[in-house]
């Protein structure tokens, strides 16, 4: 479904990425794990369309993306809910649902419901401004309103960053549920644990590299990933 | 009694001259809210409209057709000025946009004049003010002219519709969206030309309406008369929290309420009716608030916007955080 071929990105002369290559399949959720600043990030920015690389090449159902506007990369059906939420703040829980399907026509019922039934405190909240939001609730907004455009292939980057306990359950429940839904899935995880416990596959990277790439489970009992990112 | 009269005619005039302020500062929130771009040229698309209208008005076409006319001139004007200035320098520091709004200033300013020298006119030109915008209203005992009237529901009208397009509509939605955070917005799906062009027509056709009306006020065109405007829109965009188009047009009134405050007060005791006040208040007043204070009316506004921003620096509804979120 979607192929990074020898993928390189940089910052000014700072590389960040260094010939990444992966795959994701349909259907699939696959994690990429790492330590900070080993690229996970980059690599999604670089597969939305926010960040341009300067060599490799982004396949995507058979459309070549690598220098595609993200506008489009979206409206071909893969969404990007960032790292840090990025809600609108003044805008209302209901406008920035809104604007999640900004690039689809038709209306909007049937999804806003399917976004309430998954996070039924957001229909609560619907006329109060995004920032008035707790963390976590502006997470589960970031979700629905990627959910919004209907994407084929969703891009997570750390979902449960910084949230309470209870909070990442329910934000891995909810990601879980999705799955069961049949939605392909990209995930940046720094909780490892909870990432490869709920992918079907994963990449280690490190450096702007792909270090390491298997079955989760499998990644799970590799002894450099124990004793690197779960802590035994 | 008549001071309850004047008190209703200098309330007017805020509200016409704040509309003015009003219309030209959105242009500016607009833009800089999304670009980050303090748009200085914005005040030469004012007088490339001024000057539209009143070569459409030398020419005796109606005035809807001026109006017409010019709105469409002057928004082609504003959507090549993007495209040709800003939007080669995306992404470039601020501080680049900044200065290629000075360069766009320029080029307005000298090509007007070289058009105007070229055609063998004046370097200014006595504007033919039209006349449902000339000659004074009367109701009962309050004069009001009769282009302060137009200002205001201009004004009003124009600021409503805009308000109704970014709640209601898709697009509208979309600049909000643009001007909190520009990749998220991208990442939506939002295309930004379309979004960052939107603003610069709306801008530029505000701008216009703007440009009529204070050409009729000042009876008069001439290459650099942006220059005053943009830098009252400036203020008026500051004081309402810059980049906020609500802020805006509260910073637009607040500035014309401040100016006409600033031109009424100064002489208040000579006007005072007799025995209104105790001579005592009336000779203090004489002496403290002279006629002649009224001069240093623009001083006081820069004063105001210096207070402004050591004081509240977001303004009056800013309190964006925006810059932690990096």
């Amino acid at each position: 479904m979607l192929e990074l071929h020898d993928i390189h990105v940089s910052y000014g002369s700072i590389q960040a990425l260094n010939g990444v290559s992966l795959q994701v399949d349909k259907g699939e959720l696959v994690a990429l794990i790492g330590s900070n600043g080993a690229g996970k990030s980059t690599t999604l920015k670089t597969i939305s369309g926010l960040l341009r690389p300067r060599q490799g090449s982004l396949v995507y159902q058979g459309h070549e993306i690598t220098r595609a506007p993200t506008d489009r990369i979206v409206g071909l059906g893969i969404s990007h809910c960032p790292e840090g939420r990025r809600i609108f703040g003044s805008l209302t829980v209901r406008e920035n649902l809104l604007l999640g399907a900004v690039r689809r026509k038709g209306t909007l019922t049937e999804d806003l419901d399917r976004v309430y039934e998954l996070f039924p405190r957001l229909k609560e909240r619907l006329h109060q401004a995004g920032g008035t939001l707790s963390g976590g609730e502006q997470q589960m907004l970031a979700i629905g309103r990627a959910l919004m455009s209907r994407p084929a292939l969703l891009l997570l980057d750390e979902p449960s960053l910084g949230l309470a306990p209870l909070m990442v359950e329910r934000i891995f429940g909810v990601i879980r549920e999705l799955k069961l839904q049949g939605t392909t899935m990209l995930l940046v995880e720094q909780n490892v644990h909870h990432a490869l416990d709920i992918a079907d596959r994963a990449y280690v990277m490190e450096t702007g590299r792909v270090t390491l790439e298997g079955p989760a489970g499998e990644l799970r009992r590799n002894p450099l990933v124990e004793q690197s990112y779960l802590g035994r | 009694m008549s001071l309850v009269y004047y008190a209703i005619q200098q309330i007017v005039n805020a509200l016409s001259i704040g509309s003015l302020y009003a219309l030209m500062a959105v242009g500016l929130a607009m833009v800089f809210g999304i670009l980050r771009l303090i748009n200085f040229a914005h005040g030469d698309m004012m007088m490339v409209a001024a000057y539209i209208a009143a070569f459409a008005l030398f020419a005796g076409l109606p005035l809807w057709i001026v109006a017409a006319v010019m709105i469409g001139g002057t928004v082609l004007a504003g959507l090549l000025m993007e495209r040709v200035a800003y939007r080669p320098l995306r992404g470039a520091p601020d501080v680049a946009l900044l200065l290629s709004s000075f360069a766009v200033g320029a080029i307005l300013q000298n090509g007007t004049l070289l058009t105007m020298r070229r055609l063998g006119r004046p370097d200014q030109i006595a504007f033919p003010a039209p006349a449902v915008l000339s000659g004074v209203l009367t109701l009962g005992p309050i004069t009001v002219p009769r282009l302060n009237i137009v200002s205001l529901v201009a004004g009003v009208v124009l600021l409503i519709l805009l308000s109704l397009f970014v709640t209601r509509t898709t697009l509208g939605l979309s600049m909000r969206g643009a001007a909190e955070d520009l990749d998220a917005a991208r990442l939506m799906g939002i295309n930004v030309n379309r979004v960052v062009a939107t603003a610069f027509a709306i801008g530029s056709g505000l701008a216009a309406v703007a440009g009529l009306l204070f050409a009729v006020q000042a009876g008069q065109v001439n290459p650099y008369m942006g220059f005053s405007p943009v830098l009252k829109a400036f203020i008026a965009a500051v004081i309402g929290g810059f980049g906020s188009i609500a802020g805006a047009v509260l910073g637009g009134y607040a500035l014309g309420a401040l100016e006409v405050l600033l031109t009424a007060l100064p002489g208040i005791g000579d006007i005072l009716p007799q025995g209104m006040v105790s001579p005592g208040v009336k000779a203090f007043l004489q002496q403290w608030l002279p006629s002649s204070l009224s001069g240093y009316r623009d001083a006081f506004v820069f004063l105001a916007l210096i207070l402004m921003l050591l004081f509240r620096p977001n303004g009056i509804l800013g309190k964006r955080g925006r810059d932690e979120l990096g």
